[in-house]
């Protein structure tokens, strides 16, 4: 593995409170000096990089991605799916439970992991189910899970409706140290609707899904949080009550993280008129109420995750009648530019936009990344923030394409990734992998 | 000399000095009882097992217990008879008691049903386990145990894993346990510990490695396979892998810890054949010293002067 010397680029690293022109020296995989401009001499690395004009990150990290292997490798496999992810800046994914078979047993997450060493572009950690088969009944086997490598559980998209289990499964997780990711929606409540409950689903005669939904849920989880006292992570909240629940409960001091997708900070159900199935997705698009609120939470605090959601599907699953579409979109490769905007439009610091992407995920997961100390793994992100770009269908690198984002001009783009000391992506090329 | 106990319901109830008599008693019974004799205190009398829940080895211990004090033994399993017709708790025990009996054991389901019948009944009602609450002669015989093995109570280290929340027999330990000054922890995945352990007096852990390597006596209990418990543990195999005390864990132990369960045990779930079987383990003296600790509360219930002059006749002082 090469030394490496990244130089002339701005160092932000939310972790050391570091937002200035630096250079810094990879070794041996890991960060091995960090220091201002001109001060570490070009000789110690073998390989320069110029990163003039760019900022130098700690490799992003993303908690919420469906690389959908084992079973549904005609959507995604983590091969692919960890390219789009290098591509789009992140060194690090978490993979949801909802493959085929589900990855509700330590010999799953054991495959996972094996098969991602093996294929892999950059860092993937499996989220392990609550309940086997995602059915909410029984406990998975959490623990067996957690030491084949799962670093956190949830069902995801089907949330857990039982409360008493979803209780045991806090209870359970305590042992081994996971924190409990929830999809909070209630799932009876949310019934048929495929879109949000509004007068746009009323004139467009789509059955909705009403904001109560989630924040049911998100209450429950709440209550169940203060009752256990383990760490609940609301995924992908969309509503602004939902969130006065999460700032509530972070005001009463209890272990509730929150993180929100680029498009739920970046579209509303407006975009729902086309009956585009790219719009698709749970939660649903909300209202501009709910869009400002988000943004305002995330450059607050409140709100501690950015994260995708990346859900590939495959044409067959997405081009069909609006109500028949499964939900979700692909995301890894444009997250960025997209939640980079509210930084170039002044609504959310430097600072906040990137602790989200880094220090946020790295502590909900307890992983050692998301940080430019020395002596921290070597997993770094270059990116451009004012690079301008159309993303096409032909820079799609996930095997699915089904983004509402196809033909958008975005700001920021990545140049290099380096995962665990090794350049894994430059100029538009997938190098590790 | 102390006030005779007029029920025998529950640990919390007892204090020390109270305790000690108990295990006396059944000391002083036991090598009458190893001879194959008996200790005739009981003649005449009748006791009545009321299981309204099933038992094998507590309500046989009984039986042999009141055989032995030469008293007559009948027993009632009630899950079969008449609460199925809708009879109420208290008309079945008024019932039993116009059959004139000198004590009610009782096993029951729900927590409290001992005390609750003891307040309409004028017999003495001795606790064969209620619900989660007590189990107080399954402390007794493991007090016994402990006492035989290691010499006394005192100063002990006992480390309890398994179901805590769901277990009678644990909470009778606790109580009886630090009574008798000895420290306990319990352990086991948080579904399966009580809110707040603390407030029961023990410390508690979620792992047992951190606990075996200065535990005097570790009791292994039951882990119960029903359905309902697949929302608390996923599966047999995952509590084995990370509960059981199995022969690695065992490892942990000091040379001369003992190893108690209250039974029947699940061989490969919460404790393996090895150890099970092992040096460790005392789980076949705590079945003999049930029967000695049963004779010692109904005798102590039923008949307390009598008791007391056969003790000052064996020279026993208590």
């Amino acid at each position: 593995m090469s030394s490496w010397l990244i130089r002339g680029g701005r160092i932000i690293d939310p972790s050391q409170k570091w937002d200035s022109e630096g250079d810094l020296l990879i070794e041996n995989g890991k960060i091995s000096a960090i220091d201002k401009p001109g001060k570490i001499p070009a000789s110690k690395a073998e390989k320069t990089f110029d990163a003039k004009g760019a900022w130098i990150l700690p490799g992003l990290i993303d908690v919420h991605v469906h690389l959908r292997e084992p079973g549904l490798e005609y959507k995604e496999t983590i091969q692919t799916g960890t390219r789009a992810a290098i591509a789009g800046g992140f060194t690090s994914v978490a993979c949801m439970a909802n493959t085929s078979p589900v990855n509700d047993t330590p010999y799953i997450t054991a495959l996972i992991r094996d098969k991602a060493k093996a294929t892999a572009s950059c860092r993937v950690f499996p989220i392990g189910a609550v309940s086997k088969g995602l059915q909410g009944q029984e406990l998975a086997e959490i623990g067996g899970m957690v030491a084949e490598g799962a670093v956190a559980i949830s069902d995801d998209g089907m949330p857990v409706m039982n409360s008493y289990l979803m209780r045991k499964a806090m209870d359970y997780a305590k042992t081994f140290g996971v924190a409990v990711i929830s999809h909070a929606e209630d799932a009876n409540l949310v019934g048929q609707g495929a879109m949000n409950e509004s007068a746009l689903s009323n004139e467009l005669g789509l059955r909705g899904n009403p904001a109560a939904a989630e924040e049911i849920m998100v209450a429950r989880e709440i209550a169940l949080c203060r009752l256990t006292k383990t760490p609940i992570h609301i995924a992908h909240i969309s509503t602004m009550v939902a969130l006065q629940h999460v700032m509530r409960a972070k005001e009463d001091g209890l272990p509730v993280t929150a993180e929100v997708s680029p498009h739920h900070l970046t579209l509303t159900e407006e975009a729902v008129r086309g009956y585009d199935t790219n719009y698709k997705m749970a939660p649903p698009l909300r209202q501009e109420r709910d869009v400002e609120a988000l943004k305002k939470a995330l450059a607050e605090g409140y709100v501690d995750v950015i994260a995708t959601d990346h859900a590939p599907h495959g044409i067959t699953d997405k081009a069909v009648e609006f109500d028949q579409a499964i939900n979700g979109i692909i995301g890894l490769q444009t997250a960025v530019p997209l939640s980079l905007k509210l930084v170039h439009d002044g609504v959310v610091s430097r600072t906040r936009w990137l602790e989200s992407l880094t220090t946020g995920p790295a502590k909900l997961l307890n992983l050692p990344y998301g940080t430019l100390k020395v002596g921290a793994p070597a997993d770094i992100t270059v990116l451009d923030p004012n690079h301008e770009w159309t993303f096409t269908a032909d820079q799609v690198l996930s095997k699915s394409a089904n983004s509402p984002f196809l033909g958008w001009k975005l700001k920021g783009s990545t140049v290099a990734t380096w995962v665990g000391g090794r350049l894994a992506y430059q100029g538009g090329e997938v190098l590790h992998i | 000399m102390q006030k005779p106990l007029k029920h025998f319901l529950g640990i919390a109830d007892l204090d020390a000095a109270e305790i000690r008599k108990l295990l006396q008693i059944a000391k002083a019974f036991a090598p009458v009882v190893k001879k194959g004799e008996n200790i005739p205190l009981l003649q005449g009398r009748t006791i009545v097992n009321l299981f309204f829940e099933a038992s094998t080895r507590t309500r046989a211990s009984f039986e042999l217990a009141t055989r032995t004090l030469a008293a007559s033994a009948m027993s009632l399993s009630i899950p079969d008879s008449s609460v199925k017709k809708g009879e109420t708790l208290i008309d079945t025990a008024k019932n039993i008691e116009a059959m004139k009996p000198h004590c009610l054991v009782v096993r029951h389901a729900s927590a409290g049903s001992p005390l609750f019948l003891s307040k309409f009944v004028s017999v003495p009602v001795v606790n064969a386990g209620d619900g989660f609450h007590e189990h107080p002669t399954q402390a007794l015989l493991d007090a016994l145990t402990i006492e035989e093995k290691l010499g006394s109570i005192e100063k002990k280290r006992v480390v309890i894993v398994g179901d805590i929340a769901h277990s009678r027999v644990a909470r009778s330990n606790i109580y009886l346990l630090r009574k008798m000054g000895a420290s306990v922890a319990v352990c086991g995945p948080p579904t399966l510990l009580p809110p707040s352990p603390e407030v029961l007096g023990v410390d508690y852990a979620y792992r047992p490695e951190k606990l075996l390597k200065d535990a005097d006596v570790v009791m292994a209990l039951r882990i119960q396979l029903e359905r309902q418990n697949k929302m608390q543990i996923p599966s047999v195999a995952e509590y084995s892998k990370f509960w059981g005390i199995n022969k690695e864990r065992v490892k942990l132990l000091k040379p001369g810890a003992i190893i108690l369960h209250p039974g029947p045990i699940n061989r490969g779930v919460e404790i393996d054949t090895e150890v099970a079987d092992g040096k460790h383990s005392v789980i076949l003296d705590q079945v003999s010293n049930g029967v000695l600790v049963r004779m010692a509360v109904l005798a102590s219930v039923c008949a307390p002067e009598k008791t007391q002059e056969w003790l000052k006749s064996r020279g026993v002082n208590v």
